[in-house]
C-alpha cells in the first residue's frame, strides 16, 4: 500500500512537470527567451518540490505512525499485564498482530482478540491517513510551486539548489553510515570493557579466550577474554598467506611487465584477476576438502603430526587468493615506471634483470609496498577461509601444523552461536573494533605510499 | 679542427628499416666518423631517431621492427647473431631526449655503468671514475657537496647533464644522443653543447636536433633526413652554406619542416 502510495507520488509529481512546463511555454508569450528558465527548469523544480514533499511526509507517517502504535498497544498490554517481563509483552502483540493479519499466532486468548481488534482498526486508520497526507502533500506543494510560475521566476537556480542538495545528502548516507558503524564499534566495545571492570589489558594480553563459558547473566569472567591466542593465529595465518602471495604475486607482475609478450599478457592478466572473481566460500571449502588432506597425508608421510585444520592449510589458500591482489596492482605500478628509464639503463648496456632489479624495482617500490600492505589487510579482514579451513579452538602456538583460529572466526562464532545477541556482541564488537582499527592504519600506510609515488612521476 | 680523422667509427650501407608494414627507413648509407660530431637533421617523423637507435640495437626492444643492410662498427656487424647487444651497448652509449635519471642518487647514477660492467675494482677507484665524468659533463661543482641527494632533485639541466656523465662513465666509444638539448632552456643548452665539442675528442659523437643552428654550432658533419630516406650527407658548412640537393635547401632556410 505503502509502495504504491510512493509511485503515485512519482506519478504526481511527473504530472505536474508537465503541467509546469506548459504554464512557463504559455507566460513566454511565444518568445522562449523571454523565460529566465528553459522551461524543463520550470518543470523540474515544481516536480522536485511535490516528490520531495510527498515521499518525506510518507517516510515520516510510515515510520513514526508506526512507531507510536507500537508504543501505545505495548503500554495498554502492560496495563492488562502488570507482572509480565518486557519480552512476553512483546510476544502478546506481535501475536495479536498476526492474528490481525490473518496469520498464525503462538497462543490464541481473549487478551491477543481483544488487542488484535483494535490494533487492525488502529492500523486501517494509520494506513489511510498516511497515503492521503502524503498524497494530499505532494498536491499543495505542487500546486503552490506551479503558482511561483513566470517569465522572471529563477527556476533554474532553485531547481539547481534542490539537485546539490540531493547530491549531498547522498554523499552524507555514506559517510553517516561509515560514521554510524564506527560510533555502534566504540559503543559497545566501551560496554565490554566496562563489564570486565575496564581491565583493558586482560583483553588485550590475557592468553585465555573462551568468553562465553560459564556465563548466564550476562557477566564475563575477565580471566577468560584474553584476545592474544586470535591475534597471534591471525598473524600466523596472514604470515603464511604472504609469504605465498607476495612473491608469487610479485614475479607474475614482474613476468607480464616486463617479459611476456603482448599476447601472452593479452590473456594472462585477465586469467589471473579471474582468481579474485572466486568467491572466497570457494576458496574455503577448497582449503578445507582439498589442501588440509594433502598437508595432512603428506606431514603424516614426513612423520609430522598435522591437524586436520592446520594454520597452514588455511594460510596458503588465502595466500592464492591475495596472489591477484598482489600481482594486479604491482603490474600497474610496474607499468607506470617510465619506459625512459628503462630505455636509459639499457643504453647503459645494462641486460633485462640488472635494469629491472635495479631501476625497474626500486623506483615500483613505494607502489609495490602499498600493494603488499593493502593485501596485508585484506587477509586480516578475511573471514570465510578461515571458518571453513582453521581451527575454532584458541591455541597459542607457534606451528604451522596446529590448528589456531582467528580474530575474524571468533567473532562468527560470537554471532551465530545460540548465545543471547546482547551478551555475545560485547566481546565480538570490541574484536571487530581491534580489527577495525589495524587495517585502517594499514590502509592509511598504504595510501601514504600510493601518494608518495604519485608525486614522483606526476 | 685539426684533431678530426678520416677514420670511419661506424660504416652503415643500404639500411632499411620497417615497423611492421611501415617503411621507417629508405636505404640509408651514412659513415659516421671517429672524433667527429655528427648531426641528424630533418622535420618530425623523418626517422633520424630510428637510425640513431640502430646504431645501438635500441630497437630491439621493439618487437614489430625489422633492420636490413649493414652496420658495421670497426669493421664488424653489429647485427651479428655473435654480437652481444648489451656488450655493444657498453660501447655505444646513448643520451636520451628527456632526462632520466634513476631513481637513486646522484652518485649511484653514474655508478650504474661502472658497476654492471665490473669497469673498477674498489671503491676509490670507482669514486674516482664518478669525479671524472662528473666533471667532464660540467656538473661536477654544482653536485659534488650532495653526491648522496637523488638524482631526480636536480634542475633540468643539471639532470641532462648528470645523464651525460652517466654515460660517460660506462666509457663508450660512441656516444649517441636523441635531442639532448630539446628539454632545456638557452644556458643549459648552451653548457650541453660546449660538452658535445669537448667530448668529440675522445667519442665519435652522434646528435640528432630539431634545431639547425644547433647543428652547425656543434658538428662537422650533417646528415639530411626526408620522409625515412637520407637526402644529402656532407660536412656541416657545405650543408648549411651550399647544399645540393633543393629539399635540403628548403628545409635549413625554413620553407617547410
Amino acid at each position: 500500500m505503502l509502495a504504491l502510495t510512493a509511485l503515485l507520488i512519482v506519478g504526481l509529481a511527473i504530472g505536474f512537470f508537465i503541467l509546469s512546463r506548459a504554464k512557463a511555454i504559455s507566460a513566454s508569450q511565444g518568445v522562449l527567451a523571454n523565460l529566465h528558465s528553459r522551461p524543463s527548469y520550470h518543470g523540474t523544480y515544481v516536480m522536485l518540490w511535490a516528490m520531495i514533499v510527498g515521499l518525506a511526509l510518507l517516510l515520516a507517517l510510515a515510520l513514526g505512525w508506526n512507531a507510536y502504535l507500537h508504543a501505545k498497544f505495548i503500554a495498554d498490554i502492560r496495563a492488562v499485564l502488570p507482572d509480565a517481563r518486557d519480552i512476553q509483552i512483546n510476544l502478546v502483540l506481535s501475536d495479536a498482530m498476526a492474528i490481525a493479519a490473518g496469520q498464525v499466532s503462538s497462543k490464541i486468548d481473549p487478551l491477543r482478540e481483544a488487542t488484535a481488534v483494535s490494533f487492525a482498526r488502529a492500523d486501517a486508520v494509520r494506513i489511510w491517513a498516511t497515503v492521503a497526507i502524503s498524497l494530499g502533500g505532494a498536491f499543495i506543494a505542487g500546486v503552490v510551486g506551479m503558482r511561483n510560475i513566470s517569465a522572471d521566476w529563477r527556476a533554474r537556480n532553485r531547481s539547481e539548489r534542490i539537485i546539490r542538495g540531493i547530491l549531498w545528502a547522498s554523499a552524507a548516507v555514506a559517510v553517516l553510515t561509515t560514521l554510524g558503524i564506527v560510533l555502534s564499534l566504540i559503543f559497545e566495545t566501551f560496554n565490554f570493557f566496562a563489564s570486565i571492570g575496564w581491565r583493558v589489558d586482560k583483553f588485550l594480553f590475557g592468553t585465555r579466550w573462551s568468553p562465553l563459558s560459564g556465563v548466564h547473566d550476562g557477566q564475563m569472567d575477565m580471566d577468560k577474554v584474553g584476545a592474544v591466542p586470535l591475534f597471534a593465529g591471525t598473524l600466523m595465518i596472514t604470515g603464511i598467506a604472504m609469504l605465498v602471495a607476495v612473491p608469487i604475486g610479485l614475479f607474475a607482475a614482474i613476468y607480464l611487465s616486463d617479459f611476456a609478450s603482448p599476447k601472452v599478457r593479452a590473456w594472462a592478466k585477465p586469467m589471473l584477476e579471474v582468481l579474485a572473481g572466486i568467491p572466497t566460500v570457494v576458496y574455503g571449502f577448497f582449503a578445507a576438502i582439498t589442501v588440509a588432506p594433502f598437508i595432512r597425508n603428506t606431514g603424516e608421510a614426513l612423520g609430522l603430526s598435522v591437524a586436520s585444520e592446520s594454520a597452514l592449510a588455511a594460510g596458503i589458500v588465502m595466500g592464492i587468493m591475495i596472489i591477484p591482489f598482489i600481482s594486479s596492482l604491482s603490474d600497474d605500478v610496474i607499468n607506470a615506471v617510465p619506459q625512459s628509464l628503462r630505455d636509459g639503463s639499457y643504453g647503459l648496456g645494462a641486460t633485462k634483470a640488472e635494469t629491472i632489479r635495479q631501476v625497474v624495482l626500486p623506483a615500483a617500490l613505494p607502489g609495490i609496498v602499498s600493494a603488499v600492505l593493502l593485501g596485508v589487510s585484506r587477509a586480516i579482514g578475511e573471514t570465510m577461509i578461515v571458518v571453513m579451513a582453521a581451527g575454532q579452538g584458541a591455541n597459542l602456538t607457534a606451528n604451522p601444523l596446529e590448528a589456531v583460529t582467528t580474530v575474524t572466526v571468533q567473532i562468527v562464532m560470537l554471532i551465530t552461536g545460540d548465545t543471547e545477541a546482547s551478551t555475545a556482541a560485547g566481546p565480538a564488537f570490541t574484536l571487530a573494533f581491534t580489527l577495525f582499527c589495524i587495517t585502517l592504519a594499514l590502509n592509511i600506510l598504504a595510501l601514504r605510499f600510493v601518494r608518495k609515488y604519485r608525486e614522483k612521476y606526476d | 679542427m685539426s684533431d678530426m680523422t678520416d677514420t670511419v667509427k661506424i660504416s652503415t650501407k643500404n639500411v632499411d628499416v620497417f615497423y611492421g608494414d611501415n617503411h621507417a627507413i629508405n636505404d640509408v648509407s651514412v659513415d659516421i666518423l671517429h672524433n667527429t660530431v655528427t648531426a641528424f637533421i630533418g622535420p618530425s617523423g623523418c626517422g633520424k631517431s630510428t637510425f640513431l637507435r640502430c646504431l645501438n640495437r635500441m630497437n630491439d626492444t621493439i618487437d614489430s621492427c625489422k633492420i636490413t643492410g649493414d652496420l658495421l662498427m670497426d669493421g664488424e656487424d653489429i647485427y651479428a647473431k655473435s654480437v652481444d647487444p648489451v656488450q655493444l651497448r657498453a660501447k655505444v652509449g646513448m643520451v636520451f631526449q628527456k632526462p632520466n635519471p634513476f631513481p637513486k642518487s646522484i652518485f649511484d647514477n653514474v655508478a650504474y655503468g661502472p658497476r654492471i660492467h665490473g669497469l673498477v675494482g674498489n671503491k676509490t677507484d670507482l669514486e674516482e671514475v664518478v669525479e671524472k665524468s662528473l666533471r667532464r659533463a660540467a656538473i661536477w661543482k654544482e653536485v659534488k657537496d650532495r653526491l648522496h641527494a637523488p638524482g631526480t632533485s636536480l634542475s633540468g639541466g643539471q639532470q641532462q647533464r648528470l645523464c651525460i656523465a652517466r654515460a660517460i662513465a660506462t666509457a663508450p666509444e660512441v656516444l649517441l644522443m636523441d635531442e639532448p638539448a630539446s628539454a632545456l632552456d638557452p644556458i643549459a643548452t648552451a653548457q650541453i653543447e660546449e660538452l658535445i665539442d669537448e667530448l668529440r675528442h675522445n667519442y665519435s659523437v652522434v646528435i640528432v636536433t630539431h634545431s639547425m643552428q644547433q647543428a652547425a654550432r656543434v658538428s662537422q658533419k650533417t646528415a639530411f633526413f626526408h620522409l625515412g630516406d637520407m637526402v644529402e650527407y656532407g660536412d656541416t658548412s657545405t650543408i648549411f652554406t651550399n647544399p645540393v640537393d633543393q629539399r635540403t635547401q628548403d628545409y635549413i632556410t625554413g620553407r617547410f619542416g
